[in-house]
């Protein structure tokens, strides 16, 4: 029975973390049709940043975190402008190959992160320090309080993007870009400040993602493409461009992976999802709650 | 400028091979070493062009193929050692197979959601690699008895020419009608079917076609190199290297993907003494080739064709 709520702590904070760095990750999709595959590398520089405020400035556990959150978010909007934007603007490919290049444009980006971190700080794994620390008993269970902290930051963020979409005037501008973004251009809303406001908001998701996944395990550059990865599958899973889905699709994923580490082998961790992944493509292409 | 027609660009190609064939006189063999490796890559990323820059394939997943193929003779020949010839040809079968395997859901599935199967199949095949290290040496490598020859100018010339002929095939299929109807059916299935096309029959054959190279190439150069290992013929990176070669090169051209593959192996080799920062200086100019000369190579060479 402890086995049970084990799986069932563990599982709820690893999914949490997924579902909060996914989601970003769907949102620039939904709004601009842009998958960044450099995704897990700005998850990894906001680890690394807070690591190494904690380590070589001695900064706090927050201002860490604080550091952290604000590399991830300088990344992503250099990202924007430096990769992203000027492929989307130009003339010299065709519309419908685009994608192609933005992808593989990211993915480009992403690597040069990587072995620039690889370069300065090394690839071993560093590990964040927590913000709460000690631990608690629930149900038996002897959990870090840390992943409690997790769960709850992550659910805050998720619900704070939530009210920004639906209840604030930007949010909804970009509510209404990922619907139509030829319509909402007609009402007289410029699309690339939409983009440029998502790509804020994903850059500080991805932050205090990379962050409270840094305090949680262990992260190394390597870990940039596996992280990524499991986004991309999440996004898919869930149907890309669709939050709630991704957000579903996080759980989903976080706790197969739970369940095959303790009930099978922690070796076998990501196979199960992947296989589900590719079955879902199989029968519903357009994942659980796509719209395209 | 008239826009350079096949046989011109093919008696180009087999001058510079003639040429090539002759470096062996004065070359060291470090230099061939890293040629040879260089002409296998030119082949993967030649493969990698015939299904995207033709038939439209988001393909990931280059390394697995590959990678099923490099394996399936190195672990073959370390279990049973029958003659290498046989081990080569049932790298290059099982290859194929996983041709098939992976061209069924590009039947189904568009643009970035086949990208993601093809990356998930890598993933999947690195996973059972390492946990199956019994059998396949796991993280460490699998150690292959025998090589082809231990002779580098051989070596060499065995890759060179195979690099020919390959591409030699290649270029030719995709500047036939083949490679027009592959190319209509890449950018619009449904009007290439209203032509009366069989779609489905030509993506098979594109998939066929290139895990054919790319099975073929993975074997030999694990005979070549006497091991296999995640890193050199799976890995995500080693993914990335061959499509960066043929987009360096100018997608949709073949023979450019070659040119790709020599210029990045040498690039990286030039600037090994960096240590990480050399990888991160040629991705660092591969996005500068994507942002700026979106045609690569091959692209500012023939221009007039794609501007049009």
């Amino acid at each position: 029975m402890t086995v049970f709520w084990q799986i069932l702590i563990d599982g709820f904070a690893i999914s949490s973390l997924y579902a909060l760095g996914a989601t970003g990750f769907a949102l620039i999709f939904g709004v601009s049709g842009v998958l960044n595959l450099s995704h897990g590398s700005l998850m990894v520089a906001a680890v690394v940043a807070a690591w190494a405020a904690g380590d070589s400035l001695h900064a706090g556990p927050y201002t860490g975190a604080a550091i952290g959150v604000a590399v991830g978010f300088s990344l992503s909007l250099l990202t924007y402008f430096v990769v992203v934007s000027p492929l989307q603007h130009t003339r010299k490919i065709r519309e419908e190959e685009k994608e192609i290049f933005i992808l593989t444009a990211t993915l480009l980006w992403g690597i040069m992160i990587q072995q620039l971190i690889a370069y300065f700080y090394t690839d071993n794994a560093k590990t964040v320090a927590p913000i709460v620390q000690g631990v608690v008993a629930i149900v038996g269970v002897r959990t870090p309080a840390n992943e409690i902290f997790t769960a709850i930051v992550c659910g805050l963020a998720i619900a704070l993007l939530w009210l920004l979409v639906n209840r604030t005037r930007a949010g909804k501008a970009v509510l209404a870009a990922s619907m139509n973004p030829r319509g909402i251009t007609l009402l007289g809303v410029e699309l690339s400040q939409v983009y440029v406001a998502v790509w804020a908001i994903y850059g500080v998701l991805v932050g205090v993602a990379g962050v409270l996944l840094g305090m949680f395990l262990g992260i190394s550059s390597y870990s940039a493409g596996p992280l990524t990865a499991s986004a991309f599958s999440i996004v898919v899973l869930g149907g890309l461009g669709s939050v709630p889905g991704a957000l579903i699709a996080a759980y989903v994923v976080g706790y197969l992976e739970t369940l095959t580490a303790y009930l099978i082998s922690p070796a076998y961790r990501t196979i199960p999802a992947l296989l589900l992944l590719v079955a879902v493509m199989y029968v519903r292409p357009r994942g659980l709650l796509g719209r395209r | 400028m008239q826009p350079p027609t096949t046989a011109r660009l093919l008696l180009i190609g087999l001058g510079a091979v003639v040429v090539a064939s002759f470096l062996p006189l004065w070359a060291s063999g470090y230099i061939l070493g890293l040629l040879t490796i260089a002409y296998y890559f030119g082949v993967f990323a030649m493969a990698w062009d015939l299904l995207f820059g033709f038939a439209g394939e988001v393909n990931f997943g280059p390394t697995f193929l590959i990678g099923v193929g490099a394996y399936t003779a190195g672990i073959l020949d370390n279990l049973y050692q029958p003659p290498i010839w046989l081990c080569i040809a049932a790298g290059t079968a099982a290859a194929i197979t996983g041709g098939l395997v992976l061209a069924l859901p590009a039947l189904r599935l568009r643009g970035p959601y086949f990208g993601l199967t093809t990356l998930v199949a890598v993933l999947i095949l690195q996973n059972f690699i390492v946990v199956d290290a019994h059998l396949t040496g796991g993280e460490i490598g699998l150690t292959v008895p025998d090589v082809i020859s231990i002779s580098d100018t051989t070596n060499y010339l065995i890759a060179l020419w195979f690099m020919a002929i390959s591409g030699a095939i290649l270029f030719s299929l995709s500047r036939s009608p083949v490679g027009l109807i592959l190319q209509a059916s890449g950018q619009d299935a449904v009007q290439a079917g209203a032509l009366g096309f069989n779609v489905t029959k030509h993506k098979l054959t594109a998939f066929v076609i290139s895990a054919f190279f790319s099975g073929l190439a993975g074997s030999l150069m694990v005979f070549y190199l006497g091991s296999a290992s995640v890193g050199t013929f799976i890995d995500i990176t080693v993914g990335v290297q061959i499509i960066i070669s043929a987009v360096l090169g100018g997608r949709r051209t073949i023979l450019g993907a070659v040119l790709g593959a020599i210029f990045l192996i040498a690039m990286s080799e030039a600037l090994r003494p960096l240590g990480d920062l050399s990888n991160f200086i040629v991705f660092g100019m591969a996005l500068i080739v994507v942002l700026l000369y979106p045609n690569g190579f091959f692209g500012l060479l023939t221009r007039t064709r794609e501007d049009a």
